[in-house]
């Protein structure tokens, strides 16, 4: 299946305005061929207007969309030959699933035949062969996006499309469509761009993730990278959870945050205030005379809340009448949680690899 | 102790529950019956009649004299021939201007659509007859349209446009265009706008996704409306008796004619009753033909 060759998506200058609102200001972006990118944002970021772009659905105000060497931002939609897997899945209710997935075969202009062995080929891609003859009313939710998914890909684009493709199926099937979707990508081998809103789901699937907000590219990077190292504190706050902490630095720029020195020296000069971003399964219970080493930076609080979630428990801990460290726990055998009660007097400690400095807002 | 606890759970109040739904059907049927009486009074009656006239001659027995004498006279198959003809026409002069209509209406955002709604909606508010007596003074010898054209160097002499075809269909189209254009709007609006979007991603061109995807999304709007206004004109009389000034003859007018002049309610009852059974006929047609229809797109 793997015979088309993926084409790297450069975009430049893409500026595109609603009135007043910048719904994209300047995006530059260079998707690889091959890649999964997954452009994450909240609504209303731009992420949705830049896959239209892509798409050619709607007309930017300026800026340069290449396919390869191609200039496609005059190119109208019919003509860019890219394969698009709608939110709706927009499957035609008056064609069967074979047709469906058969129609951009048919306006290909591909023999009959031919055609019929490349569908039955995608409905095997997806799992659903033997299903060609149903109507489209008759499927499942999970159904229609596979058939979504196999007719944006069956005349084997060189770039695919999706606007938040898995948005209307339950938890469950929507985690295991991701996993399948990955699968799936990397089996077609074609450079993909996915919309979603759901950090995990980015997180999951992505080569790389674009995180945009108020229609500019706040960080593009890899997962991990994205996970562990946020650029701002848009970025930390969007993306995982966690807590953010206020340091102050002293006059050899070590940062801390009361006693507890954070890091011993400021990691940009230019930047005076800076913030300490904490992710709650980085934390870890000490017994209880543990102090700040070199290793590992040590908060003590009281427990105000613990609440049990299956797979992990996480409990409140508050460092001061301000300030409350939220830290997850397995809920394992092994589990410290096991004896925590509300109001003890805890140490949980930070590993200094685990420390992530965030400039302060609007001082980057 | 009883024999089981579950068989005696399991019946539980259930007389009460049935007596209950029982009551509930009864005093459903209750509330119909004054509809029920009304339609018998106003409908069943009046076609019963109207049945039992057209089967008495002259002398007051049962005869089949009327339906004879239709067979017999050329000029009744005319007068059918002429009725399908005009409605036909005017069916299709509603096509032709109500989609791109209704297309307009339905690609507007709802706020701007509301208001063009009502444009095509006033003409339903206003008398029939007052409108075909307005477009009796549009149409006439001396009158607005042709000043205007004459004026404008269009033509040059008044050119007859009332009281002949063109004037009954005209009129009968304003007046039939709402009748198609509000099915087909429904059915349009119910297109998801990103239809056309994927049939354009998949290599569609603005025609082409409009053939292969709008149309057939739409053809059931179309045919519903197309049934509406067919149906309405089969049985139309005041239009056509004004702006066909006598020169357009159909099943309506002609039964005017034999009241007016023959006085013969025979013969009228006669002719009433096979258009009846003719709109009978075209609606039996067309429900098949529709089921036939959701069979080619979908629903299978």
């Amino acid at each position: 299946m793997n015979n088309s060759t993926a084409l790297p998506i450069s975009i430049r200058g893409l500026t595109k305005k609603y009135g007043d609102l910048n719904a994209l200001n300047s995006v530059d972006l260079e998707i690889k061929s091959s890649e999964f990118l997954t452009l994450l944002g909240p609504s209303g970021s731009g992420k949705t207007t830049l896959l239209m772009a892509i798409a050619g659905f709607n007309r930017p105000d300026a800026g340069s969309i290449k396919f390869g060497d191609a200039e496609m931002v005059l190119t109208p939609p019919h003509k860019r030959d890219v394969g698009m897997v709608f939110q709706s899945y927009a499957l035609f209710p008056h064609m069967t699933v074979s047709e469906n997935i058969g129609f951009p075969l048919k306006l290909r202009g591909l023999a009959a035949k031919e055609a019929r062995g490349r569908v039955d080929e995608a409905l095997a891609t997806v799992q659903l062969s033997g299903l060609g003859d149903r109507g489209i009313d008759q499927l499942s939710g999970g159904q229609r996006q596979r058939v979504a998914l196999a007719r944006a890909f069956v005349f084997r684009p060189r770039i695919l499309l999706m606007d938040e493709p898995l948005s209307a199926l339950d938890k469950k099937l929507r985690e295991h469509m991701q996993i399948e979707l990955k699968q799936i990508h990397r089996q077609l081998g074609v450079t993909t761009v996915y919309v979603t809103h759901d950090q995990r789901e980015a997180l999951t699937m992505s080569d790389r993730i674009a995180v945009i907000n108020d229609g500019e590219l706040v960080q593009v990077d890899t997962p991990e990278a994205i996970y562990n190292r946020p650029k701002d504190q848009f970025v930390a706050d969007f993306i995982g959870e966690s807590t953010m902490l206020a340091l102050t630095r002293d006059g050899d720029g070590r940062l801390s945050f009361g006693a507890e020195i954070i890091s011993s020296s400021t990691p940009d000069s230019s930047v005076s205030n800076w913030r300490l971003v904490i992710r709650p399964e980085r934390l870890h219970l000490l017994e209880g005379g543990a102090n700040t080493s070199e290793k590992q930076v040590v908060f003590r609080g009281r427990v105000t809340e613990y609440v049990f979630q299956g797979e992990t428990a996480f409990a409140l801990v508050a460092l001061n009448d301000t300030t409350i460290l939220s830290v997850r726990f397995g809920t394992g055998a092994g589990s410290r949680l096991r004896s925590l009660e509300l109001g003890a007097l805890v140490s949980v400690g930070l590993m200094r690899e685990d420390v992530i400095l965030i400039p302060e807002e609007g001082q980057m | 102790m009883p024999v089981s606890p579950d068989i005696e759970k399991s019946s539980l109040h259930s007389q009460e529950l049935q007596s209950q739904k029982k009551r509930e059907e009864w005093m459903l049927l209750g509330l119909s019956l004054p509809a029920i009486f009304v339609i018998a009074l106003v409908v069943i009656l009046p076609v019963g009649w109207l049945f039992y006239l057209s089967f008495v001659d002259s002398q007051g027995s049962f005869s089949f004299e009327h339906y004879q004498k239709m067979v017999e006279y050329k000029s009744y198959a005319r007068v059918f021939i002429a009725t399908f003809k005009v409605s036909a026409l005017t069916t299709l002069i509603c096509v032709a201007l109500g989609y791109p209509i209704a297309y307009f209406l339905a690609a507007l955002p709802s706020r701007w659509s509301g208001i063009f709604m009502l444009a095509v909606l006033l003409p339903f508010w206003t008398s029939l007859l007052v409108r075909t007596y307005a477009w009796l003074v549009l149409l006439q010898r001396k009158g607005l349209l042709n000043d205007l054209a004459i004026q404008i160097g269009l033509w040059d002499s008044p050119v007859k446009l009332v009281h002949n075809m063109t004037g009954t269909l005209i009129g009968m189209a304003h007046i039939m265009l709402p009748f198609l254009v509000l099915p087909l709007y429904g059915a349009m609006k119910k297109i998801e706008p990103d239809m056309m979007q994927a049939a354009s991603n998949l290599g569609a061109s603005p025609v082409r996704a409009f053939c292969s995807i709008y149309l057939p999304l739409s053809v059931s709007g179309l045919a519903a409306g197309s049934l509406i206004v067919f149906v309405l004109c089969l049985g139309f009389y005041v239009t056509p008796a004004v702006l066909g000034g006598g020169r357009v003859v159909m099943v309506a007018t002609q039964i005017t004619a034999i009241l007016e002049h023959q006085f013969d309610w025979g013969a009228a009852s006669a002719l009433g009753v096979v258009l009846l059974l003719a709109t009978v006929l075209v609606l039996y047609l067309a429900g098949r033909f529709f089921k036939f229809d959701t069979a080619l797109f979908g629903k299978r």
